[in-house]
């Protein structure tokens, strides 16, 4: 199963606003919900920008109130399943299953960069196929960070092939990323089907990334650790036990994704039952909160979601219907599909690549189905072309920043050298509380 | 006047035995490091990727992170120098922060860290490179660990032997 193609009726009606007007509104209401998304002015959620877009077009008649709500009312299943994952993720975390999974990797290295870099490859495919690329940038860095500190090892290729493996490993399941989740639906295929058709350009993907993560990072991952006797990396006879109840849900859950294809169930309840199975010894525990559970599965971000497919709908009505099917070629052979795939990458760092996906579905999804996968493949490697992940993201924030003059981002910035460092034999509460001081240049 | 020994993981425990073995009784000796803030600015890329999913739990976490680690080590490197000594941790381009850090310095101790199997070619890494090409005071260039023999040098390019003799 897996849904039926997005149902879209191409029937023009006329609104309020129609043509070229129309056209150029719903592009400045995008632009305006995309640029509300980067900037996000005071801290406002992202929802703040596309939510009020989404009415407005409605509002003025660029997209009719029906359409609009069919937008809606085909989305709410996947917006769904994208709150189930996070939620999922947040509480296998609550679980200590990354704790664990870090001091894994910290005693199985034994202080040898390149054993550690494997075991972050493997580790952090799995986590981003079955918990999401969210699981893996969010809870999955710090905790490989950490264990780098702790082995004494160069954190920089573990926490880059985390940020880079949130892009590649997402290409497994319709559950690793929003924007094979929006596919999915599109493509019509089913849950084992998907994974089928995607399983070698993931393992493909994957054996590239880690043969240019061994070359670029050559001289970082040619460094052991010291021994612990010669200052290397503290033992730690306390490691936590890898949590078992938590990965047995996992794992069930994720044989329910597969099951619920041939009973025809929407594998969205399959993600809320692995949900509540989680939830409520956590709950009960106190390991989590009804508060918890719900700031972990994002409202604001879900708003975000629908508002931003309600607009790019209206945009596609009003014209880009119209320009989309001249970037993408109306074929499925090899050629066709390579093509499809380098628009998607691009636009996906232009744009981010969810407003790319949902851009670019209704036209790959008239395609055929390895349209809509091709499509899939550019816009979730293509972030990874950029050097940094999602580089385009946090680069348009820093331009923005630095033009407002502030801090552009989050990023450390160098800090100034003034006074030469902290006096008294290495305080490293103080050298901590330095490098917290940051200046801009 | 100071002797900075740039203390970096891997190679750190070479650096700080060589600033034990080298540096004047009378100098002050800094231990120095320095973060790539690459490693944050990757963590903070994905996150932005992400468009707002779990921005409150994460982006502090790394640099916490990063700022703890620069400290474990250098108050690791203190105690192995076993003589009174300041640190600094710095954040940013590493190699010239580095650089910076030796200004006016009596000497600036560098550890090699590239490839370690063989007397060179190539026993420097980037930066360290960079930082042995921009050093504005004396350097000294230590292996981390066990000096490879000498026969680990390669032979010399063939036909250009002749060259050499007087």
């Amino acid at each position: 199963m897996g849904g039926s193609p997005l149902p879209r009726s191409r029937k023009k009606e006329e609104g309020a606003v129609s043509g070229g007007l129309g056209e150029a509104l719903g592009v400045a209401l995008l632009a305006a919900s995309l640029a509300v998304a980067v900037i996000r002015p005071r801290g406002l959620p992202e929802a703040t920008g596309a939510v009020p877009a989404a009415l407005l077009v409605v509002v003025l008649g660029v997209l009719p109130l029906t359409d609009a709500l069919d937008e809606v009312r085909a989305l709410a299943p996947t917006v769904g399943f994208l709150a189930a994952v996070l939620v999922l993720a947040d509480l296998c975390e609550r679980e200590g299953l990354f704790t664990a999974a870090g001091a894994r990797l910290v005693s199985a290295s034994g202080g040898r960069p390149v054993p550690f870099l494997g075991q972050v490859f493997v580790l952090g495919s799995a986590v981003t196929a079955v918990l999401s690329l969210d699981a893996t940038v969010v809870l999955l860095t710090p905790v490989v960070m950490d264990a780098a500190v702790r082995s004494r090892l160069r954190p920089k290729p573990p926490v880059y092939a985390c940020s880079h493996l949130a892009n590649t490993a997402s290409l497994l399941l319709p559950v690793s990323n929003l924007t094979n989740l929006l596919a999915f639906r599109a493509s019509g295929l089913s849950f084992v089907r998907f994974a089928a058709l995607m399983a070698t350009p993931w393992v493909v993907a994957l054996a590239v990334e880690y043969a240019v993560f061994r070359r670029f990072f050559a001289t970082d991952l040619r460094q052991p650790a010291a021994p612990a006797a010669a200052g290397g990396p503290a033992v730690d006879d306390t490691e936590p036990r890898l949590p078992v109840y938590p990965v047995v849900v996992l794992v069930l859950t994720l044989a329910g994704f597969g099951a619920a294809s041939f009973v025809h169930l929407d594998p969205a309840v399959v993600a809320a039952i692995g949900v509540v199975a989680l939830a409520v010894p956590a709950v009960r525990g106190r390991r989590a909160t009804p508060g918890s559970l719900l700031s972990a599965a994002a409202v604001p971000f879900l708003a975000f979601v629908v508002g931003l497919a309600v607009v790019v709908r209206a945009v596609q009505d009003a014209g880009l219907s119209r320009l989309v099917p001249k970037l993408v070629p109306d074929a499925t052979t090899l050629p066709a599909l390579l093509l499809v795939t380098v628009v998607a990458a691009v636009l996906a760092n232009l744009v981010n690549n969810l407003p790319a996906v949902l851009m670019l579905l209704p036209t790959v999804a008239a395609v055929g189905s390895p349209a809509v996968l091709a499509a899939l493949i550019g816009v979730n490697v293509g972030p990874n072309l950029t050097y940094v992940g999602s580089l385009a993201t946090l680069l348009w924030k820093r331009l923005l920043r630095a033009r407002r003059g502030g801090d552009p981002g989050g990023v450390p910035a160098a800090r100034r050298p003034d006074g030469a460092g902290c006096a008294g034999g290495g305080d490293p509460g103080s050298v901590g509380r330095r490098e917290s001081d940051r200046s801009v240049r | 006047m100071t002797t900075v020994a740039w203390v970096v993981e891997g190679t750190w425990t070479g650096c700080v035995d060589a600033a034990r073995a080298w540096a004047p009784a009378e100098d002050d000796v800094l231990l120095l490091h320095v973060t790539a803030a690459e490693v944050a600015e990757a963590a903070a890329g994905a996150l932005a990727g992400l468009m707002g999913r779990g921005r409150a739990q994460h982006s502090p976490r790394v640099e916490q992170l990063t700022a703890q680690g620069a400290a474990d080590l250098l108050a690791a490197a203190v105690q192995r120098l076993g003589r009174p000594a300041r640190t600094e941790a710095r954040s940013g381009r590493v190699e010239r922060e580095v650089v910076a850090a030796a200004e006016g310095a009596r000497l600036l101790v560098v550890a090699r860290d590239g490839d370690r199997s063989r007397l060179g070619p190539r026993s420097l890494g980037a930066e360290t490179r960079f930082v042995v090409d921009h050093a504005p005071c004396p350097v000294l260039l230590v292996w981390p660990d066990d000096v490879p023999a000498l026969a680990s040098i390669p032979p010399p390019p063939w036909g250009q032997e002749p060259t050499l003799r007087p």
